[in-house]
């Protein structure tokens, strides 16, 4: 069995993707009527139908163009797949970026990274690699054969030589890689999109980290300390959600994040709506409904007291908040004098 | 001719086996040997508290000891899994409190408990001894209260890093005075203060305790009084570990480490004032494990502990630790077998922090019998990831996180595939990996192909199409759990693979490409599988089939689908295409 990956050598990776991609760039030219993805049909898919990847997908009636490998978000506008479109062409589909969130907002992704539907053509050459295995090779001729997508004649070529990917590609990866690590380190932490539950660190020793780096002195050139978590509970909401106080530098910042969190349960479950245009209904909606004092922010501090949020500046709000409650405006109208009288003794 | 051993005799046998997959095995060699095996079955481990019921286990099992059960999926401990999932212990404890009598242990892991709970274990289990909660929630103080008044043989109570509720440290005070059977205490989590003449009183009467993890709001001065009361300590996790300058403190607490001749294992730790450092010197010798992953101490202090280690075996640091202290460890700590570094800062790289891939090289290096590792760091290369698999082929846990999502090599600016390649193919007995940076299919082709003894794996912001969990799914031949964020994996692979997931604990897939259609053909097709699907904005319509799930949890059950779960996530209907 042909090795995947030569580690002996010194880059050893790097001559041999060299050789391989131009070999793999000639058959990819000379074999344009290549364009089944069907690669995975050697397993579950019973029945065999000429126009769907996924044939059960198709049974139930659902939209073809969604669920196939070479599109991006549903609704997005990619071409109609046919089967005898020039391979070259095809390559030209919209390249959506899939995934909304991104670890950096600074990052236009639909130009450096690859889109997911550019791969799949690729993705074809690679599995050719595992299908080298004897046994899953025959099957999948077979397969192919009888879909009548793939010109038999081509299999072997394209199973033998694809043993790597194409350089292009790597370089892609490799620009978008390089340019994210550049914005990166001219961005101060507080300005990037933080995703959630990354990096990896369990949240209780994301609270110690974040409580030991208020006692140590600050170095200068230090950046800020890292997450400190607070439940966040709405009355009339089934489940409570977590918030990163230090993700934030004003109560405007938390405030429409909040906005966006609890939308769904203010205005209730959607529609068939397209998800942007929701979110933009709910938003102003439930941003009108606070601002109409329907709901208030309060919190809780370190003496168990529940406050209105907003009395005090920012930072002694971060130090003193264990947890956040979006109330009806109703129930919290006692709060306000307490506040205020509390930060005054505080003074 | 056949003969059989009596019953009698192959009980005895079968009480050598302890292990619970070599029990399994026992129990499928025959009908009578399942009979015999159930009936002396005396320690339970599910995985996944929903693969089964209480029920079931109580009918096959009626003479269980110890039972271990885990409820959310691990991503549960970054904010990846609601609140309000689930994984309540509830009616688990119930059921067993009927049905087991002479229960000695429970330990839970992400679970949710009660105080209801926690008092019914204390009052139905004549002989309770061990109660380990680990990263559980929902209770609080006084449910502690009650298994300290109520147990009178406990030996172990283990709280790690479980979150509870108004903690007031009076719990302590009722563990009576006639309560002597202490072995174990692990207060580490709480963040109030415990009382703390009630904690001397009972670590005085407790001769058996070995271990004992304070909490951070016990102060360092306090510290000397409980290690006097408590020189056979094994295992000792400390409060702060700062006292302002003060030699009296420092000279108490120095004197009653010189007496701990036992000690092996030291964590805690927490806002380290390094003067005090030297204090615990005299055991350092000694110390197999070492936690120091709440210390914000700095390279010449670090380093000097580190030296004066040589039979460390474990140890836990912060980014710290820098590569000059890894390269220290390398030298000293020729026994190391687990190396987890943790970021001091999550987001960007301290500029005052010099911790490199090559701190991670060096100790591949030096120590030749390391095995697990846990790095975060801001940069990596194939060419050291290559040289760490080739120093260290006997690692079976490898885990790395590159902070950034999808960071190539910063050498060559190409993805980690080949690296990472490198430590599947040399690591014959990994079972355990995670894994960072920029990855295409290909680090998945070679996962599939190499890594035949992998039990877990955690992949995120890696791949570029289905083909590359095609091939963890159908390369991985006895992977167990799989779990999945921001990759663009679906619909295909996921459908081509079906039968996979049901020899499989469970799998997660986060803001992934699955859509709505595919998890009903999913659930359709494996009946024996909960397909549930979480829609916490509300966004996802049920009946558009090309939707995309935020989030999919994947397991195998014997027990149907669950009917405890939030209004936001939905078992997929075997029977329709309708949500239930």
């Amino acid at each position: 069995m042909t090795p995947l990956l030569d580690v002996e050598g010194d880059g050893p990776g790097n001559v041999s993707l060299m050789t391989s991609a131009s070999t793999m760039e000639s058959v990819f030219q000379s074999n344009p009527g290549l364009t089944e993805r069907n690669y995975l049909g050697l397993s579950d898919c019973s029945s065999v139908d000429s126009s769907a990847g996924i044939l059960e997908v198709k049974r139930s009636n659902l939209n073809l163009k969604a669920t196939e490998l070479r599109l991006g978000l549903p609704g997005s506008q990619s071409p109609g797949r046919d089967p005898d479109v020039d391979l070259a062409s095809s390559v030209c589909l919209d390249e959506k970026p899939l995934f909304p969130l991104l670890p950096s907002q600074n990052i236009v992704v639909s130009g450096s990274k690859r889109g997911f539907s550019d791969t799949v053509d690729e993705g074809n050459w690679m599995f050719g690699s595992v299908a080298s295995k004897s046994l899953v090779q025959g099957k999948f001729i077979t397969d192919a054969s009888a879909n009548g997508k793939i010109s038999s004649g081509t299999q072997p070529t394209m199973i033998r030589d694809a043993t790597s990917k194409v350089v292009p590609q790597e370089q892609t990866h490799a620009t978008y890689g390089a340019s994210l690590n550049k914005v990166n380190t001219s961005n101060p932490p507080a300005a990037k999109a933080q995703v959630v539950g990354w990096p990896p660190v369990r949240s209780f020793r994301k609270n110690i980290l974040a409580t030991n780096s208020k006692n140590n002195d600050e170095v200068d050139g230090k950046p800020g300390p890292s997450a400190l978590f607070v439940k966040v509970s709405m009355d009339g909401a089934p489940y409570l959600r977590k918030v990163d106080l230090r993700s934030y530098t004003t109560y405007q910042q938390l405030s429409s994040a909040l906005e966006k969190m609890f939308s769904c349960f203010t205005i209730g479950q959607c529609g068939s709506q397209g998800a942007s245009g929701r979110e933009n209904l709910s938003e102003s909606k439930l941003r009108d409904l606070l601002h109409g004092s329907e709901y208030v922010l309060t919190y809780e501090d370190k003496d168990g007291d529940w406050m209105l949020v907003g009395d005090v500046p920012w930072d002694l709000f971060i130090d003193s908040c264990k947890r956040l409650k979006i109330m009806k405006g109703s129930d919290a109208i006692g709060l306000a004098p307490r506040a205020m009288e509390k930060s005054k003794n505080r003074n | 001719m056949v003969y059989s051993l009596p019953e009698e005799v192959l009980e005895h046998v079968f009480s050598f086996i302890t292990s619970d997959k070599d029990r399994n095995v026992v129990s499928v060699v025959c009908k009578s040997w399942y009979e015999i095996e159930r009936k002396c079955r005396r320690k339970v481990f599910i995985g996944n508290c929903y693969s089964v019921s209480p029920g079931i286990m109580i009918r096959r099992f009626p003479e269980v000891r110890s039972v271990e059960l885990k409820g959310k999926p691990h991503f549960a401990d970054f904010n990846l899994v609601p609140e309000g999932w689930g994984g309540y212990a509830c009616s688990w404890i119930d059921k067993m409190s009927r049905a087991y009598p002479w229960l000695e242990e429970i330990r839970l892991k992400w679970m949710v408990v009660t105080d209801e709970s926690l008092e019914l274990i204390s009052t139905s289990f004549k002989n309770y001894k061990v109660l380990v909660l680990a990263s559980c929630e929902g209770f609080s103080t006084d449910g502690l209260s009650a298994i300290a008044a109520n147990c009178r043989n406990l030996r172990e109570l283990d709280l790690q890093e479980s979150e509870v509720m108004d903690s007031s440290g009076h719990w302590l005070s009722h563990f009576p005075d006639t309560f002597t059977s202490l072995e174990s205490l692990n207060i580490s989590c709480l963040g109030s203060e415990v009382s703390f003449s009630a904690l001397e009183r009972l670590v005085a009467r407790s001769p058996n305790l070995k271990t004992l993890r304070l909490n951070r709001a016990v102060p360092l001065g306090k510290l000397s009084t409980l290690l006097q009361q408590a020189p056979q300590l094994v295992e000792l996790g400390t409060g702060a570990y700062l006292s302002g300058v003060r030699s009296d403190v420092y000279s108490a607490l120095s004197k009653a480490f010189l007496g701990c001749k036992e000690l092996k294992g030291l964590s805690g730790f927490w806002d380290v004032d390094p003067s005090y450092l030297p204090a615990f010197y005299s055991v350092c010798s000694r110390l197999t494990t070492l936690n120091l992953s709440y210390a914000t101490i700095r390279s010449p202090d670090i380093t000097k502990v580190i030296s004066l280690c040589p039979n460390l075996q474990r140890l836990l640091v912060l980014d710290h630790i820098e590569d000059s202290g890894l390269n220290a460890l390398a030298l000293s700590c020729k026994n190391l077998q687990e190396l987890r570094v943790f970021p001091s800062y999550l987001y960007v790289a301290d500029a005052n922090v010099t911790l490199t891939e090559q701190g991670l090289v060096s100790v591949s290096q030096g120590c030749s019998k390391l095995q697990s590792v846990l790095y975060f760091c801001h940069q990596m290369s194939n060419s050291a990831l290559i040289t760490i698999a080739k120093n260290r082929p006997n690692l079976t846990c490898f885990r790395l996180c590159i902070i950034e999502p999808r960071t190539p090599d910063y050498l060559t600016h190409e993805p980690l595939d080949i690296g990472f390649g490198a430590i599947v193919k040399h690591c014959k007995n990994l079972n355990r990996l995670s894994l960072s940076g920029l990855l295409t299919d290909r680090v998945f082709e070679y996962i599939g192909t190499h890594a035949k003894k992998l039990d877990m794996l955690s992949i995120a912001f890696a791949g570029d199409s289905d083909l590359g969990l095609h091939h963890v799914l159908s390369g991985c031949e006895i992977l167990k759990k799989l779990e999945i964020r921001d990759c663009p994996f679906g619909d295909t692979a996921l459908l081509a693979n079906v039968a996979k997931l049901a020899t499989m604990r469970s799998l997660w897939m986060s803001s992934c490409a699955v859509s709505i259609g595919a998890c009903k053909i999913l659930s359709r097709k494996m009946p024996m599988l909960n397909v549930e699907v979480t829609d916490e904005n509300g966004t996802l319509d049920p009946k558009l089939d090309s939707c995309l799930v935020e989030k999919l949890y994947v397991y195998r059950t014997v027990a149907g689908p669950r009917s405890d779960m939030p209004g936001y996530i939905w078992t997929m209907d075997r029977d329709s295409a309708n949500k239930i």
